[in-house]
């Protein structure tokens, strides 16, 4: 077992970069993703980390450094947040289509405008449908054990696409947790060396990222979309591989007293942990509660859910990023139509809350229980959303 | 441009017959673009990795399942060639130093057009030239956005009609000054900058070759014909090419000179400056007398430097 000490999560992310032995960091500052990125360049600049850092001019360049690294056969990483996020989104869908698995910290921040610093999903769910495997981080260890199993997913012989690692920014990037770190040779045993397929190389000389006219486009779209979709069985060795190793087990989803319950709560990110008490507390109250937490966004575990929330009476979404003129946020979404097809629906509610890090404390989220359970009294199939704690609604 | 006139005969035995840029690309006729290309491939040869902007070239040249590369090549957007160099570049230097990759000399060429670059692609350019990466940026400047439908960059020269900045009957045409690109890469104090034009492949070749041989950044402005755009046949290319050297239009620096010599003829084989009066005619000759005077002066003050 590795030692474990007491540190940022931002720092100790930085940490299992450099574990991870990356070749080539290029970024750009953004709140709050800067420390991740400060601490990298200490560790490069004090020699304890043989790599490349870039101090690109943007976030556009970030990528696109990322993207030209990967494509010569170096492990590349970045970390952004936010309007960083919004600047680079063409390479980012570039970056898939082109197989390079470049790995992603996202310190989850809201989008402009209004301009904030402050936390939500608002940016990661911008980027949705852009091809990459997209993981949420419940807590610090989960964050420095998924930039080793980044890596370890994306540059599988059978995947070759990029991961981003959503974190919370601030409640978790600012926060001082207890993180155990692994053994060198606990990261030798999981993380082999990057093997590309095909790399620039004038030995080798290939053709990346030609013309795609209308007769292979569909071809090559579909090309891209098979592999995210079967990176869910690698993913979920890759896991079961990093479990045997440090002794920490994840799944696609994670569920909390969720066996028996009448109603669950379904979060993404730091949430899960505090509505876990909340599920302690309402259990305390005599309530059938329970909680299902989602780590892995795309691909989109929908067995998983089926299975999870299918004998449920009661689901209570909670989202944190808004689908404007949408059904709700766009985890209800995506769960509403999981369960299209069951016998038994539950009744959904859904709320959008925590924009641009406004608080949502345990007693909001038994507030939210109680709406929601009155809401399915009155109107069991209603598929409405709400936004939580909103003034003026 | 003596010397290149005067060995125009023996240019076969001085340039390379292999190529590394294919001949089947779908440029047009008479492109000048694609010449330069080839040039540049050849000057280059085998050991180089090139990272192309969006634009004319890269469709031309990479339909897939298609490809003209002999060397490899990547393309991932439009504004970011430099960037993808960086990257490419910063990889494989730190993939040799540690011994991952077998240590040898490779040229990373990144290249765009007048649009991926003077526009567009200026910034991570800027930042590429700026953190002083190992490479070398060529701008294939055919002073308008020609793989669009030729609509005006800030390289389009003063008074040219394209499609957005037509020759109507109030605003004739471009009324702004063509951006001086090679002077935005020199103010980066990187170590060679150089204009070319593929109507001089030797000098062309030669001022590759410098580049590539130079640790650090390089940039090199070549004018490229586009008889598309410029609304000139494809034969004239070449002439062109010639003419916007010699006439000072388009001066050839650290290597040699065209003779100095600013005729109407230039302007008057394009359509694209058919509709220029006499007045902007002169317009145009006063500031080419100007800028070549610049640029005599600065050659003086750096003599011997």
């Amino acid at each position: 077992m590795g030692k474990r000490i007491g540190l940022e999560v931002s720092l100790s992310a930085a940490e299992a970069v450099k574990m991870a032995n990356v070749d080539c960091i290029a970024a750009y500052p953004i709140t709050p993703q800067t420390h991740i990125v400060e601490h990298l360049s200490e560790l490069v600049n004090d020699g304890e980390l043989d790599a490349e850092f870039i101090p690109v001019e943007s976030e556009h360049s970030a990528m696109s450094v990322s993207a030209g690294a990967s494509a010569v056969g170096a492990r590349a990483f970045t970390c952004t947040s936010s309007q960083g996020l919004s600047l680079m989104n063409e390479i980012v869908h570039i970056v898939a289509s082109m197989r390079l698995p470049v790995v992603m910290i996202l310190a989850n921040r809201s989008m402009s405008g209004p301009i904030s610093i402050w936390n939500d999903h608002t940016d990661v769910m911008s980027i949705r449908d852009c091809g990459w495997i997209q993981v949420f981080a419940n807590n610090g260890q989960e964050v420095f054990d998924h930039v080793l199993f980044g890596y370890k997913v994306a540059e599988s012989q059978g995947v070759m696409l990029p991961l981003i690692i959503n974190i919370d920014g601030f409640i978790l990037t600012h926060v001082i947790e207890p993180i155990e770190f692994w053994e060198k040779e606990q990261v030798e045993q999981y993380l082999p060396d990057f093997e590309p397929i095909h790399t620039l190389h004038p030995d080798r000389p290939v053709t990346m990222g030609g013309v795609g006219m209308p007769y292979v486009f569909s071809e090559a779209k579909v090309a891209q979309d098979e592999p995210l979709k079967q990176s869910k069985s690698v993913i979920i060795s890759a896991w079961k591989e990093l479990g045997d190793i440090v002794g920490r087990y994840y799944s696609p989803i994670e569920t909390y007293r969720s066996g028996d319950a009448e109603t669950l709560f379904i979060t993404q990110g730091s949430y899960g942990e505090t509505v876990s008490l909340v599920v302690d507390e309402l259990r305390d109250e005599g309530k059938s509660v329970g909680l299902v937490m989602d780590r892995l966004w795309r691909p989109f575990p929908f067995d998983e859910f089926r299975e999870a929330t299918g004998q449920t009476r009661n689901l209570i979404i909670i989202d944190r990023a808004i689908s404007y003129g949408g059904q709700g946020g766009p985890l209800a979404i995506d769960i509403r139509s999981a369960l299209y097809k069951e016998k038994n629906q539950p009744n959904i509610t859904n709320f959008i809350c925590g924009l641009a890090g406004r608080d949502v404390t345990i007693d909001d989220f038994k507030n939210i229980y109680h709406k929601a359970m009155q809401k399915v009294k009155k109107h069991p199939r209603e598929e409405d959303f709400e936004y939580y704690g909103v003034r003026g609604k | 441009m003596e010397i290149v006139e005067s060995t125009n005969v023996y240019a076969y035995k001085l340039i390379t017959k292999k190529d590394y840029f294919a001949p089947g690309h779908r440029a047009c006729q008479g492109c000048a673009e694609a010449l330069a290309v080839r040039l540049v491939a050849k000057a280059l040869g085998r050991n180089v990795i090139v990272a192309s902007a969006t634009g004319c070239m890269e469709i031309i040249s990479s339909p897939m399942p298609f490809t003209s590369w002999r060397v490899p090549w990547i393309h991932v957007a439009f504004e970011n060639a430099a960037a993808v160099a960086s990257g490419a570049e910063a990889g494989m230097k730190v993939l040799m130093r540690k011994g991952r990759v077998p240590k040898r000399k490779i040229t990373f060429l990144a290249m765009a057009g007048d649009g991926g670059t003077s526009d567009i692609g200026v910034q991570a350019l800027s930042g590429a030239l700026e953190r002083g990466h190992d490479f070398i940026y060529i701008c294939y400047d055919n002073e308008a956005y020609m793989n669009t439908g030729i609509q005006r960059s800030s390289s389009t020269p003063y008074g040219a009609s394209t499609t957005t900045s037509p020759a109507g009957k109030v605003i004739p045409g471009q009324i702004t000054w063509k951006k001086n690109m090679p002077e935005i890469a020199v103010a980066h104090n990187i170590p060679y900058v150089a204009t070319a034009c593929p109507s001089y492949p030797i000098d062309l070749v030669e001022k590759v070759n410098k580049a590539a041989r130079v640790k650090g950044p390089a940039y090199i402005h070549i004018l490229s014909v586009c008889p598309t755009g410029w609304r000139l046949a494809p034969e004239l290319s070449i002439r062109a090419g010639r003419l916007a050297v010699e006439t000072g239009v388009f001066p050839l620096y650290e290597v040699e000179y065209g003779r100095y010599r600013f005729t109407e003829e230039y302007l008057k084989i394009q359509g694209r400056f058919r509709h220029l009066s006499e007045e902007m005619i002169d317009t145009i000759q006063k500031r080419v007398v100007e800028e070549y005077e610049k640029l005599e002066k600065k050659i003086k003050m750096t003599e011997g430097d």
